[in-house]
């Protein structure tokens, strides 16, 4: 077996600086809306009493789980023995730490109290589902750096297939305690389902194969390189697999909730009356974040992989992205039933389908957990050897596995 | 502590040691005293031999009425920001209406004080708990204000502390950034009173809402649900919560 070189990413000056400028201040516009968001309160977000998570969570929740799914190519390799995959299983693990660290900063830059990130860090209920998450999250961030750490040392690179599968089992468990954190919620009709805990598995896989293959592209278009066409293709048809499995378990989340009488109301609500929660999960999730990239994934045409490939990724990210609004606020947009079967009003809002109109605030501190992820992949990239020099060794051990 | 700033003072010439020392030992007494009598309401008033709870008979609670909002707003210092959608509420008046029968209904909804609370159980750092005595709180101080009490509670019964808060009641601190709700007037529980909702509803006449020890057979409370057919909300989720409603009916 050829011994595999890898290289850092070498960008010019002028493009090194163009590329912080843009991530680094996406990232610094996160910041500031979450320093304007305590300042002044959260009451200038979109977010109330109604509705309590909103786009902060919808992009946290995003980042973590696609986080988890980032793995997948270096799982492919130390795990199922997929030789062609194992190069880049160092790209895989960065990009994981960088998604994680994104989507906690968003996470935690939201809390009423962020300052008290210590006491979240010190005082634990292990009965709460959230308690075990904080265990979960930090765990992988030790997990990945551990199995980064034994690929890049020569001397313990034979652990690193007994770390890979450590980290397999840890990313399962965190995606089952993300989904779990609605899963576990008995108050409100949209989730309490234990179905949420393989939902979120099946979505982090997709998203996160949908971030990885297009920075892999665009890191080796960066040092001037191109990636092996059947490479691409291998992935490409994985990720269809991915999707293909999300669409799967939102259809037994639906069709079981839909038999149960006192659920119809909120599966009609979700699925026919709820205007652009309605339009979000037929439209953004179904047709554009799953079934046009399972057209674009398994075409039968064999031209322009590539462009394809980077069409189905960029439409499973935005999907993704409308698939959790569906979820977040689509499930406290509709209202609790303290009465079942009764007309209900209050001053607090019973009764009513409860609207959300998200600030630039919470949307752009959203959009910095990508900065602080891209920016830690871009400086991570250039710092160290992440990439392997070629793709070409993938293609000829995939023929080999063929 | 601005007890400590102010108490060693001296006018002129060199520091009296006694003064200075008699000084610094009323400043300690003045700073722990709260904290030591807080301490003793609380280590002396809770206890799980009693449970507090309420009763709400709904056909006493008269619509449009809102004295028991009123009274737990001035009680707790609950001012309005006039932005309905973010102020905090922690006890409300709903409506009810039966489309098939036509009756309606008023009933106050505030804080269940379920014997096992959804929000207690969810609380990452245990700031939500719930007391012996089956009063359900918030610990302001470990309160990082992640708002997934807020998710996990059916009766949708918690706030959030969307801005600034000024003038608050000594008796009921809350902040900023920090989730809150109705702690069954503890302050008042604790020094052998009665929430203040109980008391106005009984001021106004109505006598629509009764507060008691739901382990003490001889209390009104008791009596009263040992006499009269009662029931909680959502008592399909098997919380058992502490505030009971009578005469609340009609619907699937």
């Amino acid at each position: 077996m050829k011994s595999v070189r890898y290289e850092h990413l070498a960008l010019s000056g002028r493009a090194f600086y163009v590329l912080l400028a843009a991530v680094g201040g996406l990232a610094g516009i996160g910041l500031l809306s979450a320093w304007a968001m305590e300042h002044r309160g959260h009451w200038v977000t979109g977010m109330d009493n109604q509705i309590v998570w909103g786009m902060p969570h919808i992009f946290a929740i995003f980042l973590i789980v696609a986080a988890s799914g980032a793995l997948n190519v270096a799982s492919m390799g130390s795990v199922f023995g997929r030789a062609a995959y194992k190069p880049l299983a160092r790209l895989s693990g960065l990009l994981a730490l960088a998604l994680l660290m994104g989507g906690l900063s968003v996470l935690v830059l939201d809390l009423g109290r962020p300052d008290r990130l210590i006491v979240a860090m010190t005082t634990y209920n292990f009965k709460s589902i959230f308690a075990w998450n904080i265990f979960l999250y930090t765990g992988l961030m030790a997990v990945v750096g551990v199995y980064l750490w034994v690929q890049m040392e020569r001397r313990f690179q034979h652990l690193a297939g007994a770390a890979g599968v450590v980290a397999l089992v840890w990313r399962l468990a965190l995606t089952t305690g993300t989904g779990l954190i609605f899963g576990m919620l008995i108050a409100r009709e949209a989730y309490d389902a234990a179905v949420m805990a393989p939902l979120f598995i099946a979505m982090s896989l997709a998203f996160g194969m949908a971030l990885f293959v297009p920075v892999l592209i665009a890191a080796y278009a960066a040092g001037g390189h191109t990636i092996d066409e059947a490479l691409i293709r291998r992935m490409g048809r994985l990720l269809g697999i991915f999707v293909a499995a999300v669409l799967y378990f939102v259809a037994v989340q639906h069709l079981t909730n839909l038999y149960a009488a006192e659920h119809t109301g909120v599966e009609r609500f979700i699925l026919a009356d709820g205007g652009a929660i309605t339009a979000l999960f037929w439209f953004g999730q179904v047709v554009f974040g799953g079934l046009l990239p399972l057209a674009l994934l398994f075409g039968k045409t064999r031209n322009g992989i590539q462009s394809r490939v980077l069409t189905a990724c960029l439409l499973i990210v935005l999907g993704g992205l409308a698939q959790l609004y569906v979820i977040i606020i689509g499930g406290q947009a509709y209202p609790l039933q303290l009465f079942p079967g009764l007309e209900v009003t209050s001053s607090f809002f019973d009764g009513q389908v409860n609207t959300y109109t998200p600030s630039l605030y919470e949307i752009m501190l959203g959009l910095g957990g990508f900065g602080i992820a891209a920016l830690i992949t871009v400086v991570g990239l250039m710092a160290m050897p992440f990439l392997p020099a070629s793709t070409a060794l993938g293609a000829e051990q995939a023929e080999a596995a063929e | 502590m601005s007890n400590f700033e102010k108490a060693p003072t001296c006018e002129t010439g060199p520091v009296n040691r006694r003064r200075f020392l008699s000084g610094l030992i009323g400043a300690g007494t003045l700073a722990v005293a709260p904290g030591v009598t807080l301490y003793k309401y609380a280590e002396a008033a809770v206890s799980s031999k009693v449970r507090w709870g309420m009763l709400i008979d709904t056909s006493k609670c008269k619509s449009g009425c809102t004295k028991c909002i009123d009274a737990c707003a001035t009680e707790n210092g609950l001012t309005s920001k006039d932005r309905p959608r973010t102020d905090a509420q922690w006890i409300r008046k709903v409506d009810l209406r039966d489309s098939k029968t036509g009756r309606t209904q008023s009933l106050p909804v505030m804080c269940q004080h379920c014997a096992e609370p959804p929000c207690v159980d969810v609380c990452p750092t245990g700031a939500s708990f719930k007391r012996a005595d089956g009063i359900v709180l918030v610990d302001k101080h470990i309160c990082i204000g992640c708002r997934y009490c807020m998710m996990a509670c059916p009766y949708k019964a918690r706030s959030f502390v969307h801005e600034t808060l000024e003038d608050q009641k000594p008796h009921a601190p809350r902040g900023k950034g920090t989730v809150e709700s109705c702690t069954m007037c503890v302050h008042r529980v604790d020094a052998g009173g009665r929430p203040a909702c109980v008391e106005a509803c009984e001021a106004a006449e109505h006598g629509a809402m009764v507060f008691g020890d739901l382990n003490d057979p001889k209390s009104e409370i008791s009596k009263r649900l040992a006499s009269y057919p009662s029931m909680a909300i959502r008592a399909d989720l098997g919380l058992d919560p502490g505030v009971r409603y009578q005469g609340l009916g009609g619907g699937r």
